[in-house]
């Protein structure tokens, strides 16, 4: 069972690759959803500045079209785990950004109810699952979930996110060997975004040009995908999502991206160029990537992308408005939930 | 209106920090995510990227400053529309997020008023005596038939670990479940105990309830970051919203001659952590009605066997549907002079000791405590009150054992009741030896809780 790359090369500005294939509505989804991400994450940001968000707060500017690619090919019904880094990740499975920021912020109105805070949420609803902090934990949790939907017999797949740190994890390969021996309906996506907290790729995992072929050994394909071309990884979730489904077992896409700001805020951003960011912030953005190649191509104005743009300003602006109204959660709530209650 | 953009903090415990340069000058153009400025530390440098778009107005905070205080405007930014003079001018009123963090952000905000109390959870009811029918079993036989009276009626549960498919148990647990449920749902897993204990989670997050066997709790501390992190933690950090209905079962404590990797009770490990309930059964009666509890609880539960019980027999309820409720200790035999405690293999070496004491002259009260998290206080409270001594036995080490935990509840609820200070009896504090007389040295027998019987009645 052959690793093959995806066709990963660059897009040159303008061009049109793969676009025209795509009705506008696909492609505003895919814009907008980047968008939010990018625009939610730069208020999280600044409002950590101002000391309305405590403890880590991992951000996701520059690999939006990661996510986005792949929920976009995925269904309602497909389930979702993620680390620490998973703001993109909610935002991309349609949860409410007011319920997201407020968790942030450590509100009553958060997802957790300010109990879980900017690594730990959860929506049943939307089939997203986490929001786990243990680097590697979230693998094996995500092909239970994988295990569960061939359990009860369900047409649905789990798509489980991790960094290319956390694939040096023992706990990962022992998922991939049972994964692959009960040819779990799992997608393994790893989020190569280059470093692990300041350790890049290259300090730490052998072989690291070629992180998909991890799964070798235990016959799991895999496949390079440029993550910062949200098409390519629309167009690459699309195949590989219906291929699980179909029976043929986990897979592992390998998304190649990059983190622009640090590890969480407070990171002294020794370990790389500030030329090395600059690149891929202007070279390689996903979102001025995919603009660049909407207005050549026409699938929508200048004016098209600036409604947009006034879309997510507001339901931003909103966010933070309720994020930081929403009330401090009731200081009875330190003792609910630590226990499912029982009769 | 203008824009004030305030000096950031890069972590909550910074309050003042360095404006390093200015990357936009008065009169630029600023999209949002454009860096403006950058900020540092002596720690880290950060870029500031702007959030709203507009025209950098003014520059509030020259570039080289120092010591900037958290949250003072740096700079303002003329909207769009806005003509920059007028701008420079001023802000006529705060940006929408420049709400002040709630008084309890702030470190030197001082204790909330109102302080809570932890409130008291709601008691089990004790399981009616049973006055039916009953068979011998075998421990090993109760646990097997819990496992099989459960999964009959509900097919979300299914049971994992290694050899309890087709070998059909290590120690034979899983006899015959294989045969009658088949591969689907009696599931030979890889030697993974953290992978396949993850597995099991993130199943019981979707909504099956696992039963993880675990060959001995040994092996367990491999994935012990699963159970307590992801299946103890998750509903407590989802608001209510995930639940983690899993059984990790397997033999737990000392077995014989296997030495010190292989002999370990972790009662104490898992009774630390909330989020978990922990039982460790004696009898086979209570074995199998405290598994079927745990197998419908929609909580984690660790389920603590042990190995040299699992061959004793003991008379079982015979009905399907009977079972004993976490939570609830049971006073095995009535006693006016002493209180002693124990769980698993360690309540048949009390129960010894209670009959020796007989000829001492002293009355043993015995109590099983069965559940260790949430543990029976009220039992145990009631017999201290009554016996007004306490010596709690148990195979584990005794430096933050359940002996030490006893101990201050008795201190902190029976205080004005107790007569002589509470006794611990536990296993000696080295790693478990090899040899036949060494271990037998480390391990409670029951004459050392005759000895402590006597020593808190001042006999
Ligand atoms: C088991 C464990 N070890 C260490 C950490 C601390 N830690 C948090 S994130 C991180 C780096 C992970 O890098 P990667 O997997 O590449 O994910 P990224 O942060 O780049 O998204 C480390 C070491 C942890 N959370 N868990
Ligand atoms: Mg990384």
């Amino acid at each position: 069972m052959a690793s093959t790359r995806g066709k990963a090369g660059a897009i040159e500005a303008g061009d049109d690759k793969g676009l025209n294939g795509y009705d506008k509505d696909t492609i505003r989804d895919l814009y907008r959803t980047m968008l939010l991400i990018r625009r939610f994450e730069e208020r999280a940001g600044q409002m950590y500045g101002m000391g309305l968000i405590g403890g880590f707060c991992h951000l996701y500017i520059g690999q939006e079209a990661v996510v986005t690619g792949l929920q976009a090919a995925a269904l309602p019904s497909d389930t979702v785990v993620t680390t620490y880094r998973d703001h993109g990740h909610m935002l991309a499975t349609g949860m409410d950004p007011k319920g997201v920021l407020a968790e942030l912020t450590g509100r009553a109105g958060g997802y957790s109810k300010g109990k879980g805070g900017s690594m730990h949420m959860f929506s049943r609803e939307k089939n997203f699952f986490g929001g786990h902090g243990i680097v590697g934990a979230s693998v094996p949790i995500g092909a239970g979930i994988a295990f569960a939907h061939k359990y009860l017999k369900e047409e649905a797949c789990c798509l489980t996110y991790f960094g290319e740190g956390a694939l040096n994890q023992g706990q990962v390969y022992e998922t991939f060997n049972m994964a692959a021996l009960w040819n779990l309906p799992a997608i393994f996506v790893i989020e190569n975004n280059r470093y692990g907290m300041g350790t890049s790729v290259e300090r730490a995992a052998a072989h690291a040009q070629e992180l998909y072929h991890r799964g070798q050994a235990y016959g799991i394909p895999g496949q390079q995908v440029d993550g910062m071309d949200v098409i390519a990884v629309y167009e690459a979730g699309k195949e590989v999502i219906a291929k699980v489904k179909r029976g043929e077992g986990p897979h592992i896409m390998e998304m190649q991206t990059y983190r622009y700001r640090g590890h969480s805020m407070s990171d002294p951003a020794k370990y790389r160029s500030r030329e090395e960011v600059e690149k891929y912030r202007s070279e390689r953005d996903p979102i001025e990537n995919l603009k660049g190649r909407i207005l050549k191509v026409g699938t929508m104005s200048e004016e098209d992308l600036r409604a947009i743009d006034r879309e997510i300003k507001d339901i931003v602006a909103d966010a933070a408005d309720f994020a930081t109204t929403s009330p401090e959660p009731d200081p009875t709530e330190l003792w609910t939930e630590v226990l499912v209650a029982t009769a | 209106m203008p824009i004030e953009i305030l000096m950031p903090a890069l972590s909550p415990t910074m309050t003042e920090g360095n404006l390093a340069r200015w990357v936009k000058q008065v009169g630029d153009s600023v999209a949002a995510g454009d860096v403006i400025c950058e900020i540092e530390t002596d720690k880290a440098t950060m870029e500031v990227e702007a959030v709203d778009e507009g025209t950098l107005a003014k520059i509030l905070v020259e570039e080289g400053a120092e010591a900037v205080v958290v949250n003072t405007p740096i700079a303002l930014m003329a909207v769009e529309g806005e003509n920059l003079e007028e701008a420079a001018q001023g802000a006529s009123s705060a940006p929408p997020v420049a709400a002040p963090a709630p008084a309890s952000l702030s470190p030197s905000a001082p204790p909330p008023a109102v302080t809570v109390h932890e409130p008291a959870a709601a008691k089990p009811a004790a399981e009616p005596e049973w006055s039916g029918e009953t068979e011998t079993r075998t421990v090993r036989e109760a646990l097997r038939d819990a496992m099989a009276e459960e999964m009959r009626s509900d097919s979300k549960v299914f049971l994992m670990g290694e050899e309890v498919a087709q070998y059909q148990g290590a120690y034979k647990v899983s006899q015959g479940l294989l045969d009658e449920f088949g591969d689907k749902r009696i599931i030979d897993t890889p030697i993974t105990e953290q992978g396949f204990t993850g597995l099991g989670v993130g199943a019981a997050m979707y909504g099956l309830k696992p039963i993880v066997e675990f060959m001995t709790f040994n092996f367990a501390m491999q994935a012990i970051d699963q159970i307590v992190n992801s299946a103890a933690k998750t509903h407590y950090m989802s608001g209510g919203q995930i639940a983690s209905p899993i059984v990790f079962r397997g033999p737990n404590g000392a077995a014989a001659r296997v030495a010190a990797q292989h002999s370990q009770c972790y009662a104490s490990w898992y009774a630390h952590c909330p989020g978990l309930i922990v039982a460790a059964p004696y009898s086979a009666a209570d074995a199998k009605g405290l598994l079927k509890s745990a197998i419908r609880n929609p909580n984690p539960v660790v389920f603590l066997e042990n190995e040299i019980l699992y061959g004793h027999s003991f008379e079982v309820p015979k009905d399907g549907d009977w079972t004993i409720p976490l939570g609830k200790a049971k006073v095995l035999r009535q006693g006016k002079d002493v209180t002693i405690t124990a769980f698993s293999i360690m309540v048949g070496k009390a129960l010894e000791a209670a009959e020796a004491l007989v000829a001492e002259g002293i009355e043993a009260e015995v109590i099983d405590l069965r559940t260790l998290r949430p543990l029976d206080t009220e039992t145990l409270v009631a017999s201290v009150m009554k016996t007004n001594r306490l010596v709690s036995c148990e195979e584990g080490w005794s430096f933050a054992g359940i002996g030490s935990e006893l101990a201050a509840i008795v201190m902190e609820q029976a205080w004005d009741w107790l007569d002589a200070p509470v006794k611990r009896i536990h296993g000696a504090d080295v790693p478990m030896p090899y040899a036949a007389n060494l271990e037998h040295l480390a391990l409670p027998q029951p004459v050392t809780i005759v000895a402590a019987a006597k020593e808190v009645c001042y006999r």
